[in-house]
């Protein structure tokens, strides 16, 4: 993985509470069996119509979207489903970045993975960052993973949020934590020489 | 020091603690896989040359991606879809590389992930468990630790049987009282996840305690658990006491003889301590409760059946109201429209909620001798082949057929609208699933979710019925 420490992009708004995995990537779309083009089913429903044609009034239709790679979206983004499909499609439409008041636990952890930053702010930043998205087509922010500080750009504004500080050691180090796992090697043989299996699938 | 039901099954698992750096390594008991959540984790494995730690910790079924239409002349269930027949085949592939059992299509022991577990007395009290499907929280029924977990970390426990996991807070849900006749499990946890709402358990792990817990079936608490998630907990647990012994016992995989006394010995000693204490605590009253239906897009949006559609007016929190304003549009509901009465095109009774043999009993109990309201599609889809035999047994397929409703195969189905099993757009369905989110049963479909017996009468009536009326 490429290490992530600091960037500054533009950012879009999505001012909608709870969105769902399955609004940022439905269902239909899972069956692949590789991650490639995610990034084109992401919020399928709300950017195409039945006929697929884009929706103009959703935001990733609008030109000023183009190029966009931080997302700022309501409370709660990434409830529902485990789907980690959800984040390699932000990722695969090219977003580094979502910026909420509240993540769920699933979307956040899978986020972390796949060098998705899940940035949690404040009620008033967020509603400051969704006024300047809209009026302004966009804004500019800048995420700096190494300080943990989130700066708006054009809102004089910084604010510290926080992160896990195991993911964000891996994030900017660019190593993945399957790498961590296998290297406690040592202790999991410990613990299953204690303890026998609770449980067989095969009889 | 006393210690909670989840406090146990943690620290038994540990195989290092957290530390300010680190996340816990948690050991996990058993590894459940699908066919859509797992083939990137299993290209990871072959990427970097790695093994399946415990294939015999492992069970894969085939569900979510799976048609539920009719068996051809040879006893298959065709696959028609070229995708769908790739990822099952990919599955088929995997398990045959890495040594991993399979419940492939079809097969007598095939069905839903979260039905298959219990179903085969593999979901223990006391396991560590998980599955890349948020719905594991069913298997805290048993007072398992279950949650669902992404692919990646599907990866992880491949490889090596442990997840690094952050020590998640405790959360009392105690529900007193009981139940009035009608009134579900399901309505319960619905009723829960409206008090609570869809990120009010997050970081949470839920015990759900009190005399209307203790009451419940085993199926019944697996309903509960089931939607732990649509609160946003992780997992939900149910301290094991005689109900689940009894539920587990003799099982295909339960322990036996010797075995088995020391489990249960092991077992009595998982439920909280006296004086042990949680983060947070709520307490409901069961015998309150009304049967309970859901009038937007998230499962926290419900309310008694008895009452109206809410007016976004009334909320304070500007993100609030756009968010419920939008939900109501896509709905099609008027701020203040009564629920009962309203059109119903659909309806599902199935999905790792409510597709066991009590949910199906349930459903037919009302439906026996009455026929479906005209124009009105009803599928009973049962959680698995087991449970589809055990229904037949019992001629349960005879009151549904008869009745006018569909009668089909095992799996997640209309649940999640990827294996054919579809709403069509704007069609109203009353759903016995999970989740009421925008196209979640079919582009452009609309989803009340509420117990079996509410969908079943909403079959027989074709409108969203309050079932105490029916009840004689």
């Amino acid at each position: 993985m490429e290490p992530i420490t600091t960037f500054t992009a533009k950012a879009i708004a999505l001012p909608i509470d709870n969105i769902d995995t399955d609004q940022i990537i439905p269902a239909r779309f899972l069956k692949a069996t590789d991650k490639q083009g995610m990034g084109d089913a992401l919020f399928a429903d709300w950017r195409f119509d039945a006929a697929g044609n884009p929706r103009p009034d959703f935001v990733l239709n609008h030109p000023e979207a183009a190029g966009a790679e931080v997302l700022v979206a309501g409370h709660n983004f990434g409830c529902g489903s485990s789907r980690e499909h959800a984040p390699w499609a932000l990722r695969g439409h090219g977003f580094k970045a979502v910026i909420s008041t509240y993540f769920a636990d699933i979307f956040r952890n899978n986020a972390l993975k796949n060098g998705l930053l899940p940035v949690t702010v404040d009620a008033e930043t967020y509603r400051q960052l969704v006024s300047l998205c809209e009026e302004g087509m966009g804004t500019t922010v800048t995420i700096d993973l190494t300080s943990l500080i989130l700066t708006l750009n054009e809102g004089n504004r910084q604010v510290a949020f926080p992160i896990d500080s195991f993911a964000r050691y891996c994030l900017l180090n660019g190593i993945d934590q399957l790498g961590f796992l296998l290297q406690q090697e040592e202790a999991i043989a410990a613990y299953e020489a204690e303890h026998p299996a609770l449980v067989q699938t095969i009889a | 020091m006393p210690q909670t039901l989840f406090e146990k099954v943690w620290n038994a698992h540990l195989v290092r603690p957290e530390s300010d750096e680190t996340p816990a390594v948690l050991a996990i008991d058993l590894h459940l896989i699908h066919e859509v959540t797992s083939p990137q984790a299993f290209t990871l494995l072959r990427e970097r040359g790695l093994r399946v730690r415990h294939p015999e910790r492992t069970l894969a079924t085939m569900d979510h991606n799976t048609p539920t239409t009719p068996r051809d002349a040879n006893g298959v269930i065709p696959v028609t879809d070229p995708q769908a027949r790739a990822q099952l085949s990919q599955l088929e592939q995997n398990c045959a590389e890495f040594g991993i059992p399979l419940y492939a299509l079809g097969t007598e022991n095939n069905g839903i992930v979260h039905v298959v577990g219990p179903e085969q007395g593999l979901t223990q009290p006391g396991l560590t468990m998980v599955c890349g499907d948020s719905h594991t929280s069913t298997h805290g029924a048993f007072g398992a630790l279950a949650f669902g977990i992404g692919t990646s970390e599907v990866g992880h426990v491949l490889a090596t049987q442990c997840l690094l996991q952050s020590r998640p807070r405790t959360f009392a849900i105690q529900v007193n009282g009981q139940l009035q006749p009608g009134v579900t499990a399901k309505d319960i946890i619905l009723a829960i996840i409206a008090t609570i709402g869809v990120g009010g358990g997050t970081g949470y792990v839920v015990e759900y305690t009190g005399e209307a817990i203790r009451a419940l079936s085993m199926e019944e608490r697996m309903t509960i658990c089931n939607m732990s998630i649509e609160g946003g907990a992780r997992a939900g647990m149910i301290a094991p006491d005689d109900t689940t012994i009894e539920y587990v016992a003799g099982r295909p995989f339960a322990p036996k003889g010797r075995a088995w006394d020391a489990a249960v010995e092991r077992w009595r000693t998982l439920p909280t301590d006296e004086g042990a204490t949680y983060d947070r605590t709520i307490t409901l009253d069961a015998s309150t409760l009304a049967p309970m239906i859901t009038y937007g897009t998230n499962p926290g949006m419900g309310i008694p059946i008895t009452e109206s559609v809410p007016d976004p007016a009334s909320l304070d929190d500007p993100g609030a109201r756009l968010t419920l304003d939008k939900s109501l549009r896509y709905m099609g509901l008027i701020p203040g429209q009564r629920m009962i009465g309203h059109p119903v095109d659909v309806v599902f009774i199935g999905s790792c909620t409510n597709s066991r043999i009590s949910d199906l009993r349930q459903a037919a109990n009302l439906m026996r001798g009455r026929t479906v309201a005209p124009g009105v599609r009803v599928m009973v889809v049962p959680g698995s082949q087991q449970v589809k035999k055990q229904a037949e047994a019992e001629g349960l397929h005879q009151v549904f057929l008869s009745a006018g409703a569909e009668w089909r195969e095992a799996g997640c189905s209309m649940c999640l609208g990827m294996n054919g099993d579809q709403l069509k757009p704007r069609q109203y369905a009353v759903s016995t699933s999970n989740r009421n989110f925008e196209g979640r049963q079919g582009p452009g479909g609309r989803t009340f979710l509420a117990s079996p017996l509410t969908a079943a009468a909403a079959a027989l009536t074709g409108v969203i019925t309050d079932v105490r009326t029916m009840l004689s």
